[in-house]
């Protein structure tokens, strides 16, 4: 459980390489304007990220949280200007994306459907539905209370970041500290096992679909109130971002291992790639490309650790059973 | 007399130092159909992967058609003509007969043209050839096992077999669906094929067999015409002397009847009509051959697989097993078999696959009391002299028998009434063997009841209090310690009963 521990190291010094870098040649990145607008940035999805380290710590995968994440944005845009008080459109927002987790979950988890075909129909049916039902137009003219949540700009700014923060602190402590935690780990590493040992690997595996759609419409309300109109296509291309974080992070894509903090150098180092080649000077067209690559040089790293890792404990295993007739 | 099909002399294999075959003797003749008994672990299967060129040999010589083999590859047996059907044909599912056969037979590059046609009258020729009739356009799916296994002997005869390796071919067949695959045999048989026949079935093998070569740990223990050999004198043969290994087996005081069971029956695992109880301190062997529902029962008592009619009580209260946590809670717990897959969870730790089925007793509001949780896995790792640099290392770097021993301590964590142990030691190096064995031995003496499955009769024999022989998804007999024998095990598990005068021969 704790071999993530080197890799959230060496993605560490990856990230502190490239800030060292970029406070060599352009030290205006670390202003104080280009570093609240990363965080402001990157919160959203370092909150969708800690349910996604869930889902894929149980083996699973969930594609659908940049169409949930565009449903409860607009959502709670929605609501708001029908004139519903703020708190109560914000909290339609964590539950709608309750509600449309919790039907990936139930689809995975009693149904028995790949979740990677569960997710891939909620994304484009949801996508799909909301460009539908919007004409593709944005939610406009919002009540004056909505923006900030009615909090000044500073204030609200602190304010994600507390939640982004407390949120991940928690789940990460609850992950290592939880005997829930510990059944999320035990299903994705051996479902057999977990099951005979008398952990419904069922209920973990729909509660973590549950938990993140509930996380990404909490994210996509701390983003929509940064503006002044909520765009119906916004997180497009958000799982993939989450996705690539947790795996750069060190959670194996085939789930059992993996760490909360892991996540958070892994979001940390996407999110700060894109803003540095601003500021080194290099077209951001290059943005994809290394991303790509740190995804790249992150798998390849797994799959060399396993590798080592099975050779070590094959040299220990004694001989194959599989002798007898 | 007719040159041999195929010859072994001295064939010796042997995997990490344990030796699977030590100079084994065979021939096939043409036109003969040769058993190769012997109870689990005698290297039947072993013996034919080196035939059919899965696994190459240490030494000895083997010779097809007057040729002596070298580097036999599954290439070279193929074009020598030998050809295995296994207990489960493989087949693909999604296609018709013809396509299945055509797969393996048809030669040419990935773009050559399909000649439907051809493709069909092959397919329809060589299944004649097997004495079958089945449409050749049928997809494979949908045909029932008989006619499954056909195709494979069709695909088989199509590769120009003339050796056909038949491994447990009718574990999965009707009466009658085996009545007909003996006449394709013996339609094989008039072609002047050899097949060599594998099955723990000895009235088939009498009916069917022209001679038999009995295997017991991996050495020749004789051939004999099936003709000049009685079923008792066979199962002599396959059984031997007992070992003389000695187990570290202690008499100690049995208590109350700790689980019962009551004419369980589960159609989904062939588990019929068990009944059988034990009392607390007692270990109880279950024997019985690959396949005659062990594991099957086990899984039942634990709750994995649907009861269908009777009804399990632990410590005479009636209890409702429908999963894992409800056999936990109800004081039953269940080492499995496979533990790399089932048993423990490489990827975790020692202590937290200690305390995995035990969360709640060491977890306070959810909250797991972490310096409990190391307090138990330490004292299983002295109680059970886990071998291990600290509770912190991952279980994956443990060997084998350390292993198996972190799953036993899972479920002693959980305090268990009743513990079953699906093969205990398999796959486990001797020092750690013996080490599992005292530790049941202490178990039972602190007052659990103790249900051992394990395929190795030595085993049974040398650490049961009384066993349990399964045939068939049912208990074939009870024998206590005292009269029990292999052979008299072994005669239970093959379904046959020894009469009172061959009993008392053997003791």
């Amino acid at each position: 459980m704790r071999k993530g521990y080197s890799r959230e190291a060496s993605v560490a010094g990856a990230l502190v390489a490239l800030l060292v870098v970029v406070a060599a040649v352009a030290p205006g990145y670390f202003s104080r304007e280009n570093l609240t607008d990363i965080c402001l940035a990157n919160a959203p999805v370092l909150i969708v990220a800690v349910g996604m380290t869930l889902v894929i710590l149980t083996g699973q995968i969930d594609i659908s949280v940049g169409s949930i994440f565009a449903v409860c944005g607009v959502g709670a845009g929605v609501l708001a200007k029908a004139g519903l008080p703020v708190p109560i459109a914000a909290l339609g927002a964590c539950f709608t994306g309750a509600v449309l987790g919790s039907l990936n979950g139930g689809l995975v988890a009693y149904l028995r459907v790949p979740s990677i075909v569960v997710t891939l129909a909620a994304m484009v049916a949801l996508r799909d539905g909301l460009r539908w039902a919007t004409q593709g137009a944005w939610v406009e003219d919002l009540p004056s209370g909505f923006q900030w949540l009615g909090f000044s700009q500073s204030s609200f700014s602190a304010m994600i970041l507390l939640v982004a923060a407390g949120i991940t602190v928690t789940v990460g402590w609850g992950l290592r500290n939880l005997a829930a935690g510990r059944a999320v780990y035990a299903t994705g590493s051996s479902e057999e096992a977990a099951h005979l040992s008398g952990i419904d690997t069922r209920r973990y595996r729909f509660w973590v679909f549950t938990i993140t759609g509930a996380l990404t419409g909490l994210a996509a309300l701390l983003n929509s109130v940064r503006f002044n109109q909520i765009p119906s296509n916004s997180g497009l291309g958000l799982e993939m971002r989450v996705i690539a974080a947790v795996v750069v992070g060190g959670t194996a894509i085939t789930g059992g291992t993996g760490s909360i903090s892991g996540t958070v150098v892994g979001v940390i180092l996407l999110g700060a790639v894109g803003p540095a080649l601003t500021f080194l000077g290099i077209n951001p067209y290059w943005e994809k490309a290394i991303q790509g690559a740190i995804i790249l040089a992150a798998i390849v790293a797994d799959r060399v650790s396993v590798r080592v890792a099975f050779r070590s404990s094959r040299k220990h295993a004694s001989s194959p059973a599989s002798t007898s007739a | 007399m007719l040159a041999p099909l195929l010859e072994a002399r001295s064939i010796s294999k042997a995997f990490a130092g344990v030796r699977a075959l030590n100079g084994v003797n065979f021939s096939l003749f043409p036109g003969e159909v040769h058993a190769l008994v012997g109870e689990n672990g005698a290297g039947k299967s072993t013996l034919i992967k080196v035939f059919t060129g899965a696994i190459a040999a240490d030494s000895g010589s083997l010779t097809v058609a007057g040729r002596e083999v070298r580097h036999h590859t599954p290439a070279t047996a193929r074009s020598l003509g030998i050809g295995a059907i296994y207990q489960q044909p493989s087949l693909f599912p999604h296609l018709t007969v013809a396509e299945n056969i055509a797969w393996t037979l048809e030669g040419g590059g990935l773009w050559h043209r399909v000649d439907w046609k051809a493709r069909q009258r092959l397919a329809a020729g060589l299944i004649r050839r097997a004495g079958a009739s089945i449409d050749p356009e049928r997809v494979a799916g949908t045909l029932s096992m008989p006619e499954q296994q056909i195709v494979e002997i069709a695909k088989a005869i199509g590769a120009g077999a003339r050796i056909l390796i038949m491994d447990e071919p009718t574990s999965s067949l009707t009466d009658r669906e085996v009545e007909s695959l003996f006449q394709v045999i013996a339609s094989l048989r008039a072609q002047g094929s050899g097949v060599i026949y594998i099955s723990h079935r000895l009235n088939e093998i009498f009916s069917i067999a022209d001679r038999i070569t009995v295997l017991r740990d991996g050495e020749t223990i004789g051939t004999r015409n099936t003709t000049e050999v009685q079923p008792t004198g066979l199962i002599e043969m396959m059984a031997g002397r007992p070992s003389a290994s000695v187990f570290p087996k202690r008499e100690v005081p049995h208590g109350a009847i700790a689980l019962e069971l009551r004419n369980v029956s589960s159609s989904a695992a062939g588990v019929r009509a068990v009944s059988f109880s034990v009392r607390s301190g007692e270990i109880v062997g279950l024997a019985g051959l690959v396949g005659s529902g062990r594991t099957e029962l086990a899984e039942t008592i634990f709750g994995l697989n649907a009861l269908d009619s009777g009804e399990i009580l632990v410590e005479a209260r009636r209890v409702r097993i429908g999963s894992p946590a409800e056999a936990i809670e109800a004081g039953v717990a269940y080492v499995p078999q496979d533990r790399r897959r089932h048993g423990i969870v490489l990827e975790m730790p020692v202590a937290a696959n200690t305390s995995l089925a035990s969360l709640g007793a060491i977890s306070r509001w959810g909250w797991i009391d972490g310096a409990r949780e190391r307090i138990l896995a330490e004292r299983y790792v002295a109680q059970l002299h886990i071998k291990t640099p600290s509770v912190d290392a991952t279980c994956g770097t443990l060997s084998g028998g350390n292993q198996q021993k972190v799953a036993l301590a899972r479920w002693l964590a959980t305090s268990p009434k009743v513990l079953i142990l699906d093969e205990p030691t398999q796959g486990v190096d001797v020092g750690s063997k013996s080490e599992i064995h005292r530790r049941m031995v202490d178990l039972a003496e602190g007052g659990l009841a103790i249900i051992m499955i394990s395929s190795e009769l030595p085993e049974i024999l040398g650490m049961s209090d009384r066993i349990l022989v399964m045939h068939a998804g049912s208990i074939g007999g009870v024998l206590s310690r005292a009269e029990a024998t292999q052979y008299k095990i072994l005669s239970l598990a093959l379904g046959h009963r020894p009469t009172g005068e061959m009993a008392r021969i053997q003791e």
